[in-house]
């Protein structure tokens, strides 16, 4: 049984396979709306996060399918102790696929491992998020038509932000790439990310406390938030949350043809006033979201032998 | 017991010297309530100094744990005073329930019922990480706290 816990699960063909559906669907989407009819989804949120349930859930019922599931622990059996492992065997004998958020890092591989149906993760904690890196990898294919000899700047919170390390991790598999790394000093990006990532594929990277300083060579800037629920004193969330805000005096030595991305929420990061610039593609990202875990949940189910 | 020779049972060989006491408690061997020697610093023409453990039971001993404590120890296997097997191990390649991930943020942290799994990530440099949440364990430092 194929499952989606971590996007290193994906080979560079799967993925290329995945984009290619993913575009099918946007060209074509009457082809895909009875692709899974009678089938569900289930979506098993143990902690809140509306827009991933949301597109999650808008994804299978384009794709004629059903959706049950919960939205927090709470409402779930996990509020009267039952194990991850327990509710991954139940939600098996009712659903055909199910996508899992937990706060807990690794449930959703615990869940893999104890399920009749595919699972996806759906975010555990600050560990994984491949929905998020494939929706990203999405919308710089559609935006720059491709991923070989890009130029990606990584602004905000370089240490706690998963999507971040995921997304550097999946775009180190093609050739060309180059990184600017943009961070105040406590939020830079872990040192075991470099040593394990980017050095040992050879990758060009920079580290600078300037959003300016790189801003002209730059084909990609992914902006991030500064979490308030990865930090243990508030008083440093407090002071770093405000890091880095982009405003259109800030892009003026930008490419033309610069994709700005944002995993969102944004809290104030990205000034409202760029949300015409149409360089832009934040919004662009959550609907590509949708359509590439349409993709997802097609290739998990036909792999399944579901349909 | 004749610390010399067992009749049937394992005698854990080349264990570096100081790892000896290490091992015994890892392997539960306290729990036994068969002869069980430790022998401390003993010559050895290879390492100087090795420890070595004999015990004259034929019980099976957790390689995992011997491979990850002490990669390079050699196994001697005795039946009826004989030497029948003799094995050298590596580090292991997944260690299961040896050393727990201390990682709050963990799923093992909240469910107790969950095997800890640790999968090798660098032999050259002996890491391991959590096959959950990834949060990486060096011999060395589990070594010392385990110890």
């Amino acid at each position: 049984m194929r499952h989606l816990i971590d996007i290193q699960d994906l080979s560079v063909s799967d993925i290329g396979e995945l984009i290619a559906t993913a575009n099918d669907i946007i060209e074509n989407p009457k082809k895909y709306s009875e692709a899974c009819r009678g089938k569900k989804l289930a979506t098993l949120f143990f902690e809140p996060s509306t827009r991933t349930r949301l597109s999650f859930e808008a994804a299978m019922y384009e794709l004629g399918g059903n959706v049950l599931g919960f939205s927090e622990a709470q409402s779930s059996s996990a509020s009267k102790g039952e194990s991850v492992a327990d509710t991954a065997k139940v939600v098996s004998c009712y659903a055909d696929i199910i996508a899992m958020r937990h706060p807990k890092e690794g449930a959703p591989l615990v869940a893999s491992l104890n399920s009749t149906v595919p699972v996806i993760n759906a975010g555990d904690g600050g560990h994984f998020h491949p929905t998020q890196t494939l929706a990203d990898l999405l919308t710089v294919q559609r935006e720059k038509g491709g991923f070989e000899n890009l130029t990606v700047g990584f602004c905000g919170d370089l240490k706690f932000g998963r999507t971040v390390h995921s997304l550097i991790s999946a775009l180190a598999r093609y050739p060309g790439l180059k990184v600017v790394l943009i961070s105040p000093e406590e939020l830079k990006l872990p040192s075991y990310v470099k040593s394990e990532v980017l050095k040992p594929a050879g990758i060009e990277y920079v580290q600078t406390t300037s959003l300016e300083e790189y801003m002209p060579q730059l084909d990609i800037l992914y902006m991030t938030r500064v979490q308030r629920e990865r930090f243990f004193n508030e008083e440093d969330y407090l002071r770093l949350k405000d890091s880095y805000i982009l405003t259109p005096d800030r892009l003026k030595n930008a490419k033309d043809d610069l994709a700005i991305m944002h995993p969102l929420p944004r809290v104030n990061e990205i000034s409202v006033e760029i949300d015409k610039d149409p360089r832009a593609c934040y919004f662009k990202q959550v609907l590509n979201g949708k359509y590439i875990r349409m993709a997802l949940i097609l290739m998990l189910l036909r792999d399944a032998g579901t349909i | 017991m004749n610390i010399d020779s067992i009749k049937n049972g394992t005698v854990i060989d080349h264990i570096p010297a100081g790892r000896g006491m290490k091992l015994y408690n890892l392997l539960g061997l306290d729990r036994l309530d068969c002869p069980v020697a430790i022998i401390k610093n003993a010559n050895s023409s290879a390492m100087g100094r090795k420890d070595i453990i004999k015990i004259d039971a034929d019980i099976p001993v957790n390689l995992d744990i011997i491979g990850y404590v002490a990669p390079n120890v050699t196994i001697n296997i005795i039946r009826d005073g004989v030497l029948c097997e003799k094995k050298s191990i590596g580090l292991p390649t997944t260690l299961r329930n040896v050393i727990r991930c201390k990682n709050p943020r963990c799923i093992t942290s909240t469910e107790q019922e969950l095997d800890h799994v640790f999968r090798l990530e660098n032999a050259e440099e002996r890491v391991y990480r959590c096959v959950y949440c990834d949060t990486k364990a060096s011999a060395e430092e589990a070594e010392g706290k385990k110890g």
